[in-house]
């Protein structure tokens, strides 16, 4: 790759990371992918509800997992959209990365709480309690917690830009907790199941299970991705607004 | 490494001079002691039962207390910028208050352990192997603290925010230390807290040297 070929790449990347570029191009992002995740959900929750056997021992209840595993799938996968941004923000000092990490944690948060949530629902008629010290579920209450705590944080700063900094410390600290919900179900072998879908023989369910819970997996996270836009797209309106609101006061204090 | 060492000997010094404030954590500590019979009933079984783990959130309480005082009074009088421009790395600072900070709020309550076994109706070999994993897991809660402390350094308003970051990072360190007790002199859980305190002391001053440098800015 020449220079300047090089250069162009780095403009075309910046440029789409530009925030008022982001506000642009994200801007009819938003109406498809809603619609999509809107779609997929409809296919999914029939698919769950109608076209999936029930399970031989927990009959019915067995449909929880379609909301289950993928919110605690998103519960994961947000965190390490979190730890990527914080990655941007320390490294690049990039400004849509704190937004795009700020953004993220609130969601975060409610993708981790359902999860918790639902496995109480599915909990209490399958093992016979809501809750139990479970190396899995102790992990996830753990990743709430850490959810809660970045939130606080944010809203302790007024300067949004350095408590961006100081956040995505936090944030890259408390990402070890992921790997250990990863593998909790390998190194306590206690209640909840170990992992039955990402294994080294493929997965441990049958393809009418499999489908279901996939297109729920995917639906689920297109919805994330919806909300996360929209978020990012507000709080970088809600900065300008700010910005705007002091330009006003100062002008108002010159006159 | 001069410089290293009259840091913690300026740090311990401040902090007798200033008077008592060691002390006082001590006191809040054994005071935890007190206050538990009288909520659970002073049943000398069911407290020894339990006088580990109360040990234990006894001492987290009172390393949460002490926090904020890490670098607070550096962040007022300014020390702390004159420590971004020292001779030796801003890490290595963290590191050397890090370690004063240890000996000031973690050492005197592993001495004050003795008080607090009696008060909950310990034996001798329970006493000793609480003393040991607490001797083994503090290393690593003040090396949280520290990133705690640091994080929140800039923030008027912090005093809350500090515990709530660091407790669930925490949680190992408990599982561990309490496990330890349990488990035996030599079981893998005592190892597992060592790691984890070896790891933390190791890690948490570049990652608070760092909140330390973003905070000034």
């Amino acid at each position: 790759m020449t220079l300047d070929a090089a250069a162009k790449k780095s403009n075309w990347f910046s440029r789409l990371a530009h925030p008022g570029q982001f506000l642009s191009w994200s801007r009819p992002l938003v109406l498809p992918l809603a619609v999509l995740s809107a779609l997929l959900f409809a296919i999914g929750l029939w698919l769950s509800f109608f076209a999936s056997p029930e399970d031989y021992q927990m009959g019915d209840m067995v449909r929880v997992m379609y909301v289950h595993v993928p919110n605690a799938w998103l519960s994961q996968f947000v965190y390490g959209v979190m730890a990527v941004s914080a990655l941007g923000t320390l490294v690049w000092r990039h400004p849509l990365a704190d937004v795009a990490g700020k953004a993220a944690a609130p969601l975060g948060a409610v993708f981790t709480a359902l999860a918790l949530y639902t496995g109480a629902l599915w909990g209490r008629p399958t093992w016979g309690t809501f809750w139990e010290w479970d190396g899995r579920m102790t992990s996830t209450l753990v990743l709430l917690l850490i959810y809660l705590g970045i939130i606080a944080l944010w809203r302790a700063f007024d300067d949004q830009l350095r408590a961006a900094r100081i956040v995505a410390i936090v944030t890259l600290v408390g990402a070890i907790n992921i790997p250990v919900i990863k593998f909790s179900v390998d190194w306590w072998n206690t209640l909840h199941q170990p992992a039955s879908i990402f294994t080294a023989k493929g997965p441990r369910m049958p393809l009418s299970i499999l489908t279901p819970l996939l297109i729920m997996a995917i639906a689920f996270t297109l919805l994330f991705l919806t909300l996360h836009i929209v978020s990012m797209r507000t709080e970088i309106f809600r900065r300008r607004a700010e910005t705007l609101s002091r330009q006003a006061a100062l002008s108002a204090e010159a006159n | 490494m001069r410089a290293f060492t009259a840091l913690i000997a300026r740090d311990l010094r401040l902090s007798l001079r200033i008077g008592g404030e060691a002390l006082t954590l001590v006191l809040f500590f054994v005071m935890i002691g007190v206050i538990v019979p009288f909520a659970i009933g002073p049943d000398k079984g069911q407290l020894a039962r339990l006088a580990p783990g109360i040990v234990w959130i006894a001492a987290f309480l009172s390393m949460l207390l002490g926090l904020d005082r890490l670098f607070r009074n550096d962040d007022d009088d300014g020390s702390l910028l004159l420590f971004r421009h020292a001779a030796i790395p801003l890490e290595a600072i963290v590191a050397a208050k890090t370690i004063a900070h240890w000996l000031l709020t973690a050492l005197p309550l592993l001495v004050a352990t003795p008080v607090l076994a009696i008060l909950l109706a310990m034996d001798f070999e329970s006493w000793w192997r609480t003393t040991f994993s607490l001797l083994l897991g503090t290393p690593a809660l003040v090396a949280f603290g520290a990133l705690g402390a640091a994080v929140t350094v800039s923030l008027r308003r912090g005093g809350l925010i500090a515990p709530v970051l660091i407790l669930p990072l925490c949680v190992p360190v408990l599982i561990f230390g309490v496990g330890a007790i349990s488990g035996g002199s030599s079981g893998p859980a005592l190892l597992f807290l060592a790691a984890i305190s070896l790891v933390v002391s190791t890690f948490a001053p570049f990652a608070a040297a760092l909140a330390l440098r973003v905070a000034g800015d």
